[in-house]
């Protein structure tokens, strides 16, 4: 493998994995700062248990997101400085604006939360979580601005050799990001959502399996308590998990519309200002109007130049007119139609300069990897589709105020925790691997090779060696891979020890019910 | 506009002041925690004087980082490319790290909590370290080509400037936290950490002090020759308050001698950002390694903004969290239990 792939598979790998945490973080933590506010105008116990149970999962998944994101900062001036060259003016400003006007709020306002509970007046305690959770989407604004100025360079121009910002309300105002930021926060809360669902649904299934709960003849719950000790089986328990089920599928049932229709808009946007990465998407050879549902032949398109072979095999008929135009019969172009259009207009041969490798003065392959393309698109259509069903079927099942009494279900509701989380992964490796042969793909709108974009084959770092990120690329994979390993275990853990695991003063009732609670006012709260 | 690469300038060399002021001590007390002596109770006191504040202390090199990106991309990307491996070896480090200080608590044995002890210790070393070679490195050079990238191979930057650099950063943090403790603590940690710090403190600065006079030494700026000699009356002032038992002063002024030792070295190395060993027309100024001025000036407006209210309210959690702890202040530790048969 040369340097350009090491890199590529190292950024894929390790964003991909950040996007892991990112989602969960920014729609469990606004969840959790609704839940807290329910309990602060009620002061009714089962929001506080609630509050308190999540927000434990929450930063358990929290802190990896945190480490990883250094990763994504210092990787672009590692491994790809001369991307870095060329777009600092532009790039750079919204990633600076992320660490110092979110970022900041967030890691502060968090610690605040965490080490304030009783500590600070209550109200101002509850301001703390907004506060973390907010910079959460405002962070997600900035970084999301920054990515689609690669997708869609605006407000800039090329001068002497790098983009230059001109006009920083266009990058700031891009109608790239205006649709991808609605598109990835409800993505965000579409996997909180399944979250809630698949865990409050296992807990609820193992009160009725340990008999705990019962069903009437009717089919409506019959609530019991288990007080033995060391266990939080009580009656509020029920309705922490009911509670927190039904929120987590009515999240993900409205998140699904928000991601369809701020999707919509996105492919609309992208037929004009990436048409290639439409047909890739769709695998499309020539124009057409259908959406492909199944399409076989040879989408393996490393590095072709043309595009045959390839079959689809079903299709419905107008749809792909309706996502990129909104009508039925606009014919969307094809990759064979797009290829001498790009060639035309940016060269069909990479320039003979020693920025761009061993691939300079090689022929160009407008054409993205369609196998990822076609796949992730549909992919990412596919689970997050699913997941709405299953959060939808889930209200219903449960509006008698129990699961049933199913492991096989029980075992499919936790697997589906993870088809969001599948589906956003599938949507950002579509994206991403859409836009190649580009790191910053041309506007449309702007003209020929005159103007701001930038190709992968010359944005890698010039003397770092294939070693040194081989090195990397190693190193970083083995360390997430088993810090994967270890979050897993933990929330698992949390998971199974239900609410007491967050709140060991409801495990050790005897403990602490003698005691005024400021006779201990010594002792912290929270500690480490 | 001549002004605001050089407002840029100031401003970076304030967030990795920032940085190396308020991380310096969580990396000292996670070097503490992870690769010194002392029981559960006293590690877990360590760890939670810094538990609600590390994070956002943490935030200062992420936007010393971003503000180098955005102001200065040629420096940002001559400089971060050139470290590859040292670089990487930080990340792993602050990875470790970070994950150490919020898993280690809920470690159900004593060999995980060991396992997550050593992360947090040497995280907290090979950062500091990695920290204190690349700020060695950026103000005494590397050897960069025209293009600005490095020749020589992955270990080019292997210098005995990086070495002193790193010492410079690990001793200082070490020290630091030293003090710090003396501030948050209260019991036996506070008297240990007074005699610690009397014992150690005058070793502890010399490597700083001896890598801001090399870059001094390099230059002709009588201002830094000036900031230099108020870091060493500072040192002076901080230990000598110490042996006096004044704990905040010493404190406050080991934390002038970081200032001015950073500042001295920032101001002898200016206009330069990144000098090239190996032929000075190859050097990065803050003139041919930064942003547009529309660029700057945009980002000053976000400065002027932003800034202030992050210092405003990451003192006032400071403020929250101002009192003493000690291992009675530190609450039993609990077992996580399963809440299914």
């Amino acid at each position: 493998m040369d340097v350009l792939e090491i890199a590529r598979w190292q950024f894929g790998i390790t964003t991909v994995y950040h996007f892991l945490m990112v989602p969960l973080t920014i729609g469990l933590g606004l969840t959790v700062a609704v839940m807290q506010t329910v309990w602060h105008r009620t002061g009714n116990e089962q929001w506080l248990r609630m509050t308190k149970f999540w927000g434990k999962l929450f930063l358990i998944n929290f802190i990896m997101g945190v480490a990883t994101g250094i990763v994504q900062e210092f990787q672009f001036g590692m491994a790809w400085s001369e991307y870095s060259r060329y777009v600092g003016d532009v790039f750079g400003a919204p990633l600076a604006m992320e660490a110092l006007l979110a970022f900041f709020v967030e890691s502060t306002f968090l610690g605040l939360w965490i080490f304030g509970w009783k500590k600070l007046p209550r109200r101002i305690h509850l301001a703390t979580i907004w506060c973390a959770s907010l910079a959460a989407i405002l962070s997600a604004y900035f970084i999301l601005v920054a990515n689609s100025w690669m997708q869609h360079p605006v407000g800039t121009e090329l001068i002497n050799g790098r983009a230059v910002m001109t006009d920083a309300w266009a990058v700031f105002t891009n109608n790239t990001a205006l649709v991808t930021f609605p598109h990835t926060i409800f993505g965000a809360f579409a996997v909180a959502g399944g979250f809630l669902l698949g865990i409050s649904w296992f807990h609820l299934y193992r009160r009725r399996k340990e008999g705990i709960d019962t069903i009437d003849a009717n089919g409506r719950v019959v609530v019991g308590e288990d007080l033995s000790k060391g266990r939080v089986r009580d009656r509020t328990d029920h309705k922490v998990w009911l509670t927190s089920l039904r929120i987590g599928a009515v999240i993900a049932t409205i998140s699904f519309f928000g991601v369809a229709l701020s999707g919509h808009e996105q492919a609309k946007l992208m037929f004009e200002q990436q048409p290639m990465k439409m047909a890739a998407a769709e695998a499309a050879c020539h124009d057409g109007t259908g959406f492909s549902v199944l399409t076989l032949g040879k989408l393996d398109t490393e590095g072709a130049t043309t595009c045959d072979d390839v079959v689809a095999v079903f299709e419905l008929p107008g749809l792909l007119s309706f996502l990129a135009n909104g009508d039925f019969e606009t014919p969307v172009k094809g990759v064979n139609t797009l290829i001498p259009e790009y060639q035309e207009k940016y060269g069909s041969h990479y320039p003979d300069d020693p920025a761009f490798g061993q691939y300079a003065g090689e022929e160009i392959s407008y054409l993205p990897v369609m196998e990822v393309t076609y796949w992730g698109f549909r992919l990412m259509i596919t689970l997050g589709g699913l997941s709405a069903v299953a959060a939808a079927l889930a209200l219903w099942i449960t509006r008698k105020g129990t699961v049933p009494q199913s492991k096989w279900l029980s075992r499919l509701v936790l697997l589906g925790i993870a088809a969001p989380f599948g589906a956003n992964s599938a949507g950002w490796i579509f994206t991403e691997m859409g836009r190649q042969p580009f790191t910053v793909a041309p506007n449309p709108q702007m003209g020929g090779v005159d103007q701001v974009f930038m190709y992968t084959a010359a944005s890698v770092s010039p003397t770092v060696s294939a070693g040194e990120m081989l090195f990397s690329l190693i190193t970083l994979t083995l360390v997430y891979g088993v810090l994967l390993v270890v979050e897993l275990v933990l929330l698992t853990r949390y998971i199974r020890g239900g609410t007491g695991s967050a709140m060991p003063e409801l495990l050790e009732p005897e403990q602490t019910s003698g005691k005024d609670p400021s006779d201990d006012g010594d002792v912290l709260a929270f500690a480490y | 506009m001549d002004w605001l690469p050089t407002l840029w300038f100031i401003l970076i060399a304030l967030l990795w002041t920032g940085y190396l002021f308020l991380e310096g001590f969580d990396l000292g007390i996670g070097m503490q925690i992870g690769l010194g002596r002392g029981g559960e109770k006293h590690k877990r006191v360590l760890l939670n004087t810094i538990g609600p504040v590390w994070d956002g202390n943490e935030v200062w090199l992420l936007t010393a980082g971003g503000a180098t990106f955005a102001a200065f991309p040629y420096w940002y990307a001559s400089l971060f490319s050139a470290l590859y491996i040292p670089l990487t070896l930080v990340l792993v480090a602050l990875i470790f790290r970070a994950v150490a200080i919020e898993y280690r608590g809920k470690a159900q044995n004593a060999t995980t909590r060991g396992l997550w002890d050593l992360a947090l210790g040497w995280g907290s070393l090979i950062a500091a370290f990695g920290v204190g070679a690349m700020l060695a490195l950026t103000t005494l050079g590397l050897p960069l080509n025209e293009n600005g990238d490095r020749v020589g191979g992955p270990f080019a930057w292997f210098t005995w400037h990086a070495v002193l650099g790193g010492v410079a950063v690990v001793a200082f943090s070490w020290i630091h936290s030293v003090a710090f403790l003396r501030l948050k603590t209260e019991g036996p940690i506070r008297v240990s950490s007074g005699q610690r710090f009397i014992r150690w403190m005058p070793w502890c600065v010399v490597p700083l002090l001896l890598w801001s006079a090399v870059v001094v030494l390099a230059g002709t700026s009588l201002a830094a020759w000036t900031l230099l000699v108020l870091a060493v009356v500072a040192a002076f002032f901080a230990w000598f308050s110490a042996r006096a038992g004044h704990e905040g002063r010493s404190f406050i002024a080991l934390g002038i001698m970081l200032v001015g030792a950073v500042a001295a070295i920032f101001v002898a190395a200016f206009p330069v950002v990144l000098p090239s060993t190996i032929n000075s027309t190859f050097d990065l100024t803050i003139y041919n390694a930064s942003s547009s001025p529309y660029t700057l000036k945009l980002m000053s407006i976000v400065a002027a903004f932003g800034v202030p209210l992050v210092l405003a309210y990451q003192s006032w959690s400071y403020w929250v969290f101002r009192k003493r702890i000690g291992e009675k202040h530190i609450p039993e530790d609990h077992l996580v239990t399963s809440a299914v048969k």
